[in-house]
């Protein structure tokens, strides 16, 4: 039979090496696979998919339903910034949509986009769990609260300039 | 000559209000210093006073808050060298009459017992303050049975929400024939507004250890799992080191402590999904599935995990066992109602006071736990609702403060105990807006695997869309009641079951709110951009172009000295111009 994957490239398969010898073995870890497959390129990119899926002889649909399922994981590599902000309860009566909309004018960018420059990606997120800070973000796993829409934005220039 | 310790809180919202500096700063200036320790501990509760740095000089403690580097050096010069305590920057103390004192009086610590007192990476802290000595109790001197009985005794009820009795759970659970059975923590703690789940795996993961370890034992299981969101790396950082930890003790592993039980701990990260909350998705999305619901029966008990009998808790349960075989069920069941017993953490955010993380007994009232234990509303505001219970619970009006947090009484409101999360809301809060806010919230969650909760809600969201945009017809009220109660009716799981209660509720409680919105297209906290416009008063405006140059999307005109204009068309109704104008001129209708 005529196969009619490509194959991978071969950076692609050199980099997915320890992920394979990871998750031979087990059966049942296609969410730890996915988020070491994201760790590995930043994002899931289709060659690494394509690759895993015949390695470990698992459908590429199984992978992707469960990689589209949950939020977290990216089928686009994201910006070097990746800015989360929250959108829980205690934010929204806090004013978060105002921050929300202002960063998004600020740096010309949709909720789940990155900058043409490649410097942010933002990304809406149900509650990160600081209500009493609220409204906050997080930016690179860094917490920001007790912020205003003109503070979030002073925040985040002070990540371009460190760049 | 004891050591003074000084405590710095270094959980994530600590860190988030900046401790890091201050951590530094005290390291920097007690080094070489042997009659200090500098400890990082987790969550005090005091959250709106963070960063939070304690002085304990044998016992003897006191707290300060809003500490900056500047405040860590005249702790250190005045406090730790001289003995002063700086009473203007204390906010608990054991030595003198500081603001919070009577705060904390009011409230009895079980789950929070040792958070923000114990370095969490370190494990003898946790085994100084009787940490494992229930597991030992349970294995040394109690049989399964006793153990469940005790739990029993104790009244202990799922914190997770559903306040299903806990050690009925076990029974089940230990009833069930298997070779392999699992004992499931459940740290998804996804409810926008909760946080307590946060702070006891951040401040004290050995008590979830030793609680499902107990568990273990009482239903007849070797394994644990830890299911933990993704979106809580301290929490797994400090879980991770104290699982290693407790392995090293043998407190885990193969024959714990010498006493002939096997029982050992992972951890599994979720990936960013609300629904995995929901027991049998969680339990799909620790097979690696995605993560949708299936029906019950069978029951995890019977089939849980890879087909096994599986016991699930929260993580609030895990961290109260432990207390109950120290200190026996009795004494637990001795706070409480008649059928919620023990205390309840409650995490207070949104528009109070003092938000944070109280522990309350059981059946005092929602008005003591946000006016007396939480300080009330600030900025002089009136008080309009608290939502109870995330996404699943409801909003409740002045009218109901007096009812008391037990699981009956918040459930006959329409509300929910939930996992705890309340969040109050004032007059500028939009009533109709929050219902929306919380359907866009189920709607994004919803698996997709029932049409009611798929579809339901989406219809249900663009009803709320369309009156908090000014097109609501007067009898959309009744379609959208007719809905929520299909919705609830129809879906098989807990999400969907309960996602119109956050509707229901405000159509209850605040249903001229909503009138307002339709007939006279009004939203009375002045929040739904499409209903409200913003002017500037010609009689006031001294044209200092203020607003104008703060306007994000310039929509002012106007030159300096001359009256200012806003173009309707191009406002985005943002509301930064009315916080720049130094003369009040800009209202908003």
């Amino acid at each position: 039979m005529k196969t009619v994957l490509k194959d991978p490239p071969k950076d692609v398969v050199k980099a997915l090496e320890p992920v394979i010898k990871r998750y031979r073995e087990k059966k049942g870890n296609t969410i730890s696979l996915l988020a070491d497959i994201q760790t590995t390129f930043g994002y899931i990119p289709e060659d690494a998919v394509d690759h895993v899926s015949r390695t470990l002889n698992l459908s590429s649909a199984e992978i992707y339903g469960v990689a589209s399922f949950y939020a977290m994981f990216r089928f686009k590599p994201e910006g070097r910034n990746v800015v989360r902000l929250c959108r829980g309860t205690a934010c929204h009566v806090q004013g978060s949509w105002l921050i929300g909309e202002q960063v998004q004018r600020h740096f010309g960018i949709h909720e789940g986009g990155t900058t043409e420059d490649g410097m942010f990606s933002l990304h809406y997120v149900a509650c990160l769990g600081c209500c009493s800070l609220a409204p906050v973000m997080m930016v690179n796993g860094t917490v920001h609260g007790r912020l205003t829409p003109e503070l979030a934005v002073e925040v985040l220039e002070t990540y371009r300039s460190k760049a | 000559m004891d050591k003074i310790t000084v405590k710095v809180g270094m959980a994530s919202c600590g860190i988030a209000a900046g401790a890091r500096p201050v951590l530094e700063e005290l390291q920097k200036s007690l080094s070489g210093r042997r009659d200090v320790e500098i400890k990082e501990v987790g969550c005090l509760g005091l959250c709106f006073h963070e960063p939070l740095v304690e002085v304990d000089n044998a016992g003897k403690r006191t707290v300060y808050g809003e500490v900056t580097p500047e405040i860590a050096r005249r702790i250190i010069s005045e406090h730790i060298d001289e003995g002063k305590i700086l009473e203007d920057r204390a906010i608990l103390s054991t030595e003198i009459d500081a603001c919070e004192n009577k705060m904390v009086d009011r409230q009895v610590r079980v789950v929070l017992r040792n958070s923000g007192h114990i370095d969490p990476t370190k494990i003898e802290e946790y085994i100084a303050r009787q940490g494992y000595d229930a597991i030992k109790k349970a294995l040394s001197s109690m049989t399964p049975e006793e153990v469940i009985e005790d739990v029993l005794a104790s009244g202990l009820r799922g914190r997770g929400g559903a306040g299903f009795p806990t050690g009925l759970k076990w029974k089940f659970a230990r009833g069930s024939q298997s070779d392999e059975k699992y004992v499931v923590c459940n740290a998804d703690e996804g409810d926008p507004g909760a946080f307590m789940d946060r702070s006891v795996l951040e401040g004290d993961p050995h008590s979830i250890i030793e609680g499902m370890s107990i568990c273990g034992y009482a239903i007849g299981s070797t394994h644990g799992v830890i299911y933990c969101r993704a979106e809580y790396p301290l929490a797994i950082k400090n879980l991770s080191i104290a699982l290693v930890q407790a392995r090293e003790k043998n407190l885990l592993g193969k024959n714990i402590m010498g006493l002939g039980f096997d029982f050992d701990i992972y951890i599994k990260e979720g990936a960013g999904a609300f629904v995995c909350g929901e027991e049998t998705a969680l339990m799909a999305s620790i097979e690696g599935h995605r993560g949708m619901p299936r029906p019950r029966p069978p029951f995890p008990a019977n089939r849980g995990v890879y087909g096994k009998p599986t016991n699930i808790n929260n993580v609030e349960t895990f961290a109260n066992i432990a207390w109950i075989i120290n200190n026996g069920g009795k004494a637990f069941a001795a706070y409480g109602t008649e059928k919620s017993k023990g205390s309840k953490v409650f995490a207070l955010a949104g528009k109070i006071s003092k938000g944070g993380l109280v522990e309350v007994p059981m059946g005092m009232p929602i008005r003591d736990v946000i006016f007396d234990i939480g300080g009330g509303i600030p900025n002089g505001k009136k008080f309009k609702a608290v939502q109870l219970g995330g996404p699943s619970g409801g909003c409740l009006p002045e009218s109901m403060l007096d009812t008391p947090v037990d699981y009956e009484s918040i459930n006959a409101t329409g509300a929910i105990m939930g996992s705890g999360g309340m969040v109050v809301m004032d007059e500028d809060t939009c009533i109709v807006d929050v219902a929306k806010f919380f359907l866009t919230f189920v709607q994004n969650e919803s698996c997709g695997k029932c049409p009611f909760c798929r579809i339901g809600t989406k219809r249900m969201l663009e009803i709320l869309e369309r009156i908090c945009a000014g097109k609501g017809k007067p009898e959309d009220l009744d379609t959208l009641e007719g809905m929520a109660y299909k919705v609830k009716d129809g879906s098989l799981c807990g999400l969907g079951q309960t996602a119109p209660n956050p509707v229901l509720t405000t159509l209850k409680y605040f249903r001229e709110e909503y009138e307002a919105h339709i007939k006279e297209k009004r939203c009375p906290a002045k929040v739904c951009t499409a209903l409200i416009h913003y002017t500037i008063d010609p009689e006031k405006c001294i044209g200092c172009i203020k607003c104008a140059r703060q306007c994000p999307v310039n929509a002012i005109s106007g030159e300096i000295k001359k009256l200012h204009v806003i173009d309707q068309d191009v406002c985005v109704r943002c509301g930064q111009c009315i916080k720049v104008c130094p003369v009040k001129a800009i209202s908003v209708e």
